[in-house]
């Protein structure tokens, strides 16, 4: 029977933060996606902190990970708006059509 | 008041500027245009709404900076070690008021004639610097994360402010798409380092990491250079600057203004209080990152900024430089150093606030320009404006005798007395390669062809704050020692635990 460790755990939170630093550059399409990466950035994050939490039996990691959610609810919330703004001007939330300005 | 106590004056300063604000919000909301009006586009009766919070919230903003110099020096930690008080703090947040009040001075003028002024623009300020001054109050890595989305979150929404604007509307986006995903990074980092030290307290990490330097377990390392890759991403340091050209230039020129002084000055002093304080013992294996940091961003912001057309672009990659720089007194990583750091910032934020003003005077028949070519001249048709940026030009190249030789200087020393020779010869020639283009458009100003003159008035508030900053810039020298004494306080408070 194989038994999960803290290794386990710390592994899927890297790829998925991987995953999500990945979505975030190579994607060509879509802002909406951008969005979605980031909050998988930030799932990682938390998996990591109770995972952490758990294995030190220690109660901070959680605390930490409840304001890590509320924090990336917020976030979102700001992200759309500006999201929403932005397609009132372009028309477009293509990644590709963001290219007023060179850098 | 013991450990356990309800012992809130140390951080009365933030708990009075939040509620302030917070009644700012309402202020504006029961006070201003109500109704279909509030929601239409833009009305003058916007205007004097704005005006009104905006003043109030400057009356505040000061007000909070009496409260902060009453604080006592002493070392308090409150909340159950998650806030701290100290020299390093005070001094920090008193560059953060002064920089949040005199952009927000600079910015009444402006959002009118753009026609963009409503009062959330200072209630929005006034909630990014509580989130700054929480920042840099921060004694544990849950309270920095909070600070600094608090910072972050509201100033996203300033950058798209304008938001009948294609590109105010895109800087907010990039800048909220690279902000979240810095954010992220030295989140994962800050639970790197929790899993591998046990505790998220700067004190206890600092007890642990000094027990462990010698062989500190891999993952704090990991975490360690990810917490610094994502608050170089907030001071905008190469090689993780690529947000800051796009999103000064697409901001309206307020925020642009804001965004390079006050985030910058809280960013940086986070930045130095991480490194120093929890990690200080690790100061080996952090001095490589640090150093790469400076030199990438001196380069960066010496070359990058040669071609650049538009001078707000031209000041993001000059602000990239900057950061170099301060970050060169950390490299050094004592005392000196750090006292070198936030001289330097001080300093960056006189001479940028008066450097912004001028931009903000670049209007013509109404319409605000932004192109260099359109300085040609100034020094025939206002020579007044001309000889104010000319200041600030000479002192961001650092021509002594004018303030910005000083800030490389203080730097520069620590370094090369802690022997990193490489480091202070790179310094010092990209702040030659960068003077090229400080010196064009001066040269631009004083030696081209007149182009049309610029709107006048510029207001007295503009007035005032141009003069007070360029002659702070320009006599700096002749009595520099209570800002030297107050930086040299600070940072020994930051080594004194």
């Amino acid at each position: 029977m194989l038994q999960i460790t803290l290794s386990h755990y710390l592994t899927v939170a890297a790829i998925i933060f991987t995953l999500g630093i990945f979505g975030v550059f190579l994607n060509r399409k879509n802002v909406i996606i951008i969005l979605m990466s980031v909050e998988l950035m930030l799932l990682a994050v938390n998996i990591n902190l109770v995972a952490f939490s758990a294995h030190l039996g220690d109660l901070v990691g959680q605390v930490f990970a409840m304001l890590v959610l509320t924090v990336a609810a917020a976030e979102a919330a700001i992200g759309l708006a500006i999201l929403v703004v932005y397609f009132r001007n372009r028309g477009s939330i293509a990644v590709e059509d963001i290219n007023l300005m060179k850098g | 008041m013991g450990e356990n106590g309800f012992n809130f004056m140390p951080a009365w300063p933030e708990l009075f500027l939040a509620v302030g604000g917070m009644l700012l919000l309402m202020i504006g909301v029961f006070r201003g245009p109500k109704g279909r009006e509030a929601a239409a586009t833009w009305s003058p009766a916007h205007a004097i709404n704005a005006r009104s919070v905006t003043w109030l919230a400057i009356g505040l903003l000061v007000i909070t900076a009496f409260i902060v110099s009453g604080q006592p020096i002493e070392r308090s930690v409150i909340f159950a070690g998650m806030f701290v008080s100290d020299a390093f703090s005070i001094f920090a947040k008193l560059l953060i008021l002064l920089g949040s009040a005199l952009t927000l001075i600079l910015a009444i003028d402006y959002n009118e004639r753009e026609q963009m002024a409503r009062f959330e623009y200072a209630v929005l300020i006034l909630f990014a610097t509580v989130g700054m001054m929480a920042m840099v109050s921060a004694n544990d890595l849950i309270s920095l994360y909070l600070g600094l989305e608090l910072q972050s979150l509201s100033l996203y929404v300033v950058a798209a402010f304008r938001r009948d604007s294609l590109q105010s509307t895109e800087a907010g986006l990039k800048y909220f798409v690279l902000g979240a995903l810095s954010s992220g990074m030295l989140l994962y980092g800050a639970s790197l380092v929790y899993g591998f030290a046990g505790t998220t307290s700067f004190p206890g990490l600092a007890a642990i990491v000094a027990d462990q330097a010698a062989e500190a377990p891999l993952g704090l390392i990991f975490g360690l250079v990810f917490v610094s890759a994502g608050l170089a991403f907030k001071v905008a340091a190469a090689p993780f600057h690529m947000w800051t050209p796009d999103v000064y230039e697409g901001s309206p020129t307020p925020v642009t203004a804001f965004f390079s002084v006050a985030p910058k000055i809280a960013a940086t002093a986070l930045f130095v209080r991480v490194m120093i304080e929890p990690f200080g013992a690790l100061g080996d294996q952090w001095w490589q990152i640090i150093w790469v940091i400076s030199i990438l961003s001196m380069g960066l912001g010496a070359f990058a900024a040669i071609n650049q057309t538009n001078i707000k672009r031209l000041m993001a990659y000059s602000s990239i430089g900057h950061i170099g720089y301060a970050l060169v007194g950390l490299v050094s990583g004592d005392e000196t150093g750090v006292r070198g750091v936030l001289t330097y910032v001080a300093i960056y934020l006189f001479m940028n606030v008066a450097t912004f003003a001028v931009i903000l005077c670049m209007r013509r028949q109404g319409k605000s320009v932004e192109r260099i070519d359109d300085l040609s001249g100034l020094a025939t048709t206002q020579p007044l404006l001309a000889a104010a940026l000319a200041i600030c030009m000479f002192s961001m190249s650092g021509i002594p005798p004018l303030a910005g030789f000083f800030g490389k200087l203080y730097v520069f020393l620590p370094a090369i007395a802690a022997g990193y020779y490489g480091l202070a010869v790179i310094g010092v020639l990209t702040s030659v390669v960068s003077a090229f283009y400080y010196l064009r458009v001066v040269k631009i100003m004083y030696f081209d062809e007149p182009a049309p003159a610029f709107d006048q008035p510029i207001g007295t508030a503009m007035c005032i704050v141009l003069a007070g900053t360029s002659l702070f810039t320009l006599l700096f020298f002749v009595y520099p020692a209570p800002l030297l004494g107050a930086a040299a306080v600070a940072a020994a408070a930051l080594f004194a635990g």
